[in-house]
């Protein structure tokens, strides 16, 4: 569901890619990409979300309004 | 190759080998060289003044001895794309192949197509002895892509060293696998040892899964740096450690920084010119901090070369370079051509050509031992002279195709290599010959003299207005012993009273990473 990656400004550095602890983001051509279904705004693992923290360019990591927001683990 | 084709004695013409190399290993050359105490360059001193066991470890590596970066190549893979620390002079947002500045490299490689570059290129060129990991990112940011790198080639080409680069914040955690490796070069990138210093040069660290702004994060960061760097030492890995000089916020700094590394056992203290223009869309580049004049960085190196190594050959190459320091020779070896490749790697042809270097190597420190006897008369005099050199110790390169110049320092002490300046291409550049002589008088202003192989009437007529002497009678011949034999008439003529000496003025860095080099942050 919520963060998404905005291609445009991505480096390609992938730094994201090791952080995410549901291993929801992942190298697509020439971008990285999130996997809406497997974030979870690092709810529950982490304080901050990991792609936005790590990411060398601001702004680049950020919610995804086309979705909903996380709404925890489907129970 | 037999080695006695390399001899030569002073004075006569060397034999040239970048000829026999031409033929073995399609090689151009590059150029520095100086050797002697460590009065020189610091990482130039020889066996005499350092213990055996780091020189067999320097000997051979181009990043640290100034001697070595004249005859051995070093390259560097791009594997490492990640990074965990910002800082205001790096911007990884744009790869741009033209400016080639620290940081940007135009192709990313998994570790299998790393592997199959080294060997590609150490079959082709037998004197690539050093492999290095430097980025784009933090090569222990990216721990798997490194050490799964370091580990392919270790079982293909023992005998290739390995280092990598680091701004030192996971060092800590990774000093026992390093040493597993067998990687025994490590370079720090540490520019401050004071986090109110650090807090202007690095925004932010990510940190124990957060990210950590301010003072904090230079205090994290140098606590870290520091701990790497004893940690290393207890393990007898060499330590090299690079700074940046920005002038305002750490230049004067750096002497404090250049003691705590020392301190704790750095071998090599090297220390850069910040390289920033606004189209780098760094934070320096963009609030317009400047980078340090030739002579500020100069005497930032004296200030602290005291009983340190100090490096000066560092030309601040890209994280993809191949080659000889200096010289960038990536585009033979894209991933498609390696891939394509019948890679066959040939020891015994490595081995034969590292003899033969061996063999130059001692022919040269004879020829200036013969030169610097009688020049302790000199008195208080000091001179630079530029030198237009592709390599071997040798004053072999046209003025109009020097794409640098070295630049030595004469004195009662003999030739001291201090430093090299680029310039643009004279010849091939698009540009008026009047501006790239402009800029190239700009980039040597501070020499007297400037040492050529050949050079045309024009240029010859525009450096003498501008007060540098033009000298193409050595020819051929070896840097060193050519300088000071100049230095002696130079000498002379002034004790005659024929001319008359006077200090020369500062020079222009050129800004722009140099596209094959040493390393810079990780
Ligand atoms: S917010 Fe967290 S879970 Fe979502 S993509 Fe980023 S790192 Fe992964
Ligand atoms: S960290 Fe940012 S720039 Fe790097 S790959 Fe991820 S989204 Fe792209
Ligand atoms: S450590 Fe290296 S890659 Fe990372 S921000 Fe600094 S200069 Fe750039």
């Amino acid at each position: 569901m919520p963060y998404k990656i905005v291609a445009g400004q991505c480096t390609n550095c992938s730094a994201c890619e090791a952080e995410c602890p549901n291993e929801a983001i992942s190298e697509q051509g020439t971008t990285f990409v999130i996997d809406p279904a497997k974030c979870t705004e690092c709810i529950g693992h982490y304080d901050t979300p990991q792609c936005v923290a790590i990411c060398p360019v601001d702004h680049t990591c950020v919610i995804d309004t086309a979705l909903p927001r996380y709404q925890g683990a489907p129970a | 190759m037999a080695s006695s084709v390399l001899g030569s004695t002073a004075g006569e013409p060397v034999v040239d080998i970048a000829d026999v190399m031409q033929k073995m290993a399609e090689h151009k050359g590059c150029g520095t060289s100086s050797e002697g105490g460590k009065a020189s360059c610091g990482s130039s001193a020889g066996p005499a003044d350092m213990p055996p066991e780091i020189w067999e470890k320097v000997k051979n590596h181009p990043c640290y001895s100034e001697e070595a970066h004249h005859h051995y190549a070093r390259m560097h893979v791009a594997v490492a794309p990640a990074c965990n620390i910002q800082c205001n002079y790096c911007n990884r947002k744009y790869d741009c192949a033209n400016e080639s500045r620290p940081g940007v490299v135009s192709e990313r490689l998994s570790p299998e197509q790393a592997a199959r570059k080294v060997l590609a290129v150490a079959s082709t060129i037998p004197q690539m002895t050093v492999l290095g990991i430097a980025g784009p990112g933090d090569p222990l940011a990216n721990p798997r892509k490194t050490f799964e790198t370091f580990r392919l080639i270790s079982e293909v080409a023992p005998d290739i060293k390995l280092c990598l680069s680091t701004n030192g914040l996971a060092l800590p955690d990774w000093v026992d696998e390093i040493a597993k490796y067998k990687v025994d070069h490590v370079t720090i990138t540490i520019n401050m040892v004071d986090p109110e210093v650090g807090q202007h040069i690095y925004p932010w660290v990510f940190w124990n899964h957060q990210r950590v702004e301010g003072i904090e994060a230079s205090r994290i960061l140098m606590e870290r740096q520091l701990k790497g760097l004893e940690m290393l030492t207890e393990r007898g890995i060499l330590a090299k450690i690079n700074s940046v000089m920005i002038p305002g916020v750490n230049d004067m700094h750096l002497v404090e920084v250049n003691k705590a590394v020392k301190a704790r056992g750095a071998f090599l203290h090297n220390i850069m010119p910040l390289i920033s223009a606004p189209e780098h869309g760094t934070v320096f580049g963009l609030n317009g901090q400047r980078g340090p004049s030739a002579q500020e960085l100069k005497a930032l190196q004296d200030a602290c070369e005291g009983d340190m190594n100090m490096m000066r050959h560092c030309r601040q190459c890209r994280a993809d370079a191949v080659g000889l320091l200096g010289e960038d020779r990536s585009a033979e070896f894209t991933t498609d051509k390696i891939m394509a490749m019948d890679v066959q790697y040939d020891a015994e042809g490595r081995k034969a050509y590292q003899e033969a270097v061996e063999a130059e190597r001692q022919a040269k420190v004879a020829a200036k031992a013969d030169e610097i006897a009688g020049l302790d008369a000199v008195g208080e005099i000091s001179v630079l002279v530029a030198v237009a050199t592709k390599g071997h110790g040798v004053i072999n390169e046209h003025f109009g195709h020097a794409k640098e110049f070295q630049v030595y320092e004469l004195s009662a002490k003999g030739a001291k290599f201090v430093g090299h300046r680029r310039v643009d291409l004279y010849c091939q550049g698009g540009f008026g010959e009047e501006d790239a002589l402009d800029t190239i008088t700009r980039a040597i202003n501070d020499c007297h003299a400037v040492f050529v192989a050949k050079i045309g009437g024009c240029p010859r007529a525009d450096l003498e207005k501008a007060g540098i002497e033009p000298v193409d009678r050595f020819a051929h011949e070896y840097i060193e012993a050519s300088a000071i034999a100049w230095f002696k008439d130079y000498l002379a003529n002034v004790a005659s009273g024929a001319i008359v000496h006077v200090e020369r003025g500062d020079a222009a860095i050129r800004q722009g990473a140099y596209s094959g080099g040493a390393l810079l942050a990780g």
